[in-house]
């Protein structure tokens, strides 16, 4: 699925947009905590969370994670953008919470990253 | 991947500086890329690096990331002065944790960081003495047929 299309179902706000527009995503890993994500997150997979920290987009890079959905329309600092930019990695803004966010993107076709493996 | 001599790079690290947490596991990650090191293998290096960057800017009061990479293996040692780990054995547990509140806030401090660095490395040693710090290190290698 491409990023466009996740906005748009989301009703989201492109924050930032990786240079990689072609970027398709299949897969969900949906958590705040980011050592689960470095444990079980896969390569190329879509991070849901609500943690509107600088760490989420550190963690995204280490965990070559090329796009992140912030959701509950939490206010995402000017930090946190410039490094999104800075390490080339989406960044989606959603007034939606998080069991919304995945029963739609779920319902249109994407499975949680350890289903994809 | 052509490394003849040993390439090495050192890291100060302090606790609580979250600002600059995960910069040194970052350029590490680039530095084995440009290398042309394996992408998976980077990834494992990358993530454990940055589990342990992690824990000294959680609880090691100040301390060091060094890395050493030859042409079989990546060796990352971090050192710190923090309170040291009282038992080793329930650290290793999945879910143990003794990160303070604000640190899970931060989205950390689940328990996850030690066994999540002994799963992506191929060698992983813990010297620690409570009220005097802790050491870890640990070993990736860069091709399946190098030697341990």
């Amino acid at each position: 699925m491409e990023i466009s299309k996740i906005v748009e179902l989301l009703n989201g706000q492109l924050v930032v947009h990786g240079s990689n527009k072609t970027v398709e995503i299949e897969t969900v890993c949906s958590t705040d905590l980011m050592s689960d994500v470095l444990r079980f997150a896969t390569k190329g997979t879509l991070l849901v969370t609500a943690l509107n920290q600088a760490q989420v987009i550190r963690t995204a890079e280490i965990a070559d994670i090329p796009a992140v959905i912030m959701v509950m329309g939490k206010a995402i600092e000017k930090e946190l953008t410039e490094l999104a930019e800075k390490k080339d990695i989406t960044l989606i803004s959603t007034n939606l919470p998080t069991f919304t966010t995945c029963g739609i993107l779920y319902a249109e076709g994407l499975i949680g990253c350890l289903e994809g493996q | 991947m052509n490394v003849t001599d040993i390439i090495e790079g050192c890291y100060q690290l302090m606790e609580g500086d979250f600002t600059n947490a995960g910069v040194a596991s970052s350029e590490l990650k680039s530095i084995l890329t440009k290398l042309g090191v394996p992408l998976d293998i980077v990834r494992r290096t990358a993530i454990a690096a940055f589990e342990a960057e992690m824990n000294v800017i959680i609880h090691g009061v100040a301390g060091t990331m060094h890395y050493a990479i030859s042409e079989t293996e990546v060796r990352i040692t971090f050192t710190d002065m923090g309170p040291g780990i009282e038992n080793i054995e329930l650290a290793m547990k999945e879910g143990y944790s003794t990160a303070p509140d604000w640190v899970r806030e931060m989205g950390w401090g689940a328990g996850m960081g030690l066994p999540n660095i002994k799963k992506n490395t191929d060698e992983m040693k813990i010297d620690s003495a409570v009220g005097e710090g802790t050491t870890l290190e640990i070993t990736i290698k860069l091709r399946k047929d190098a030697p341990c």
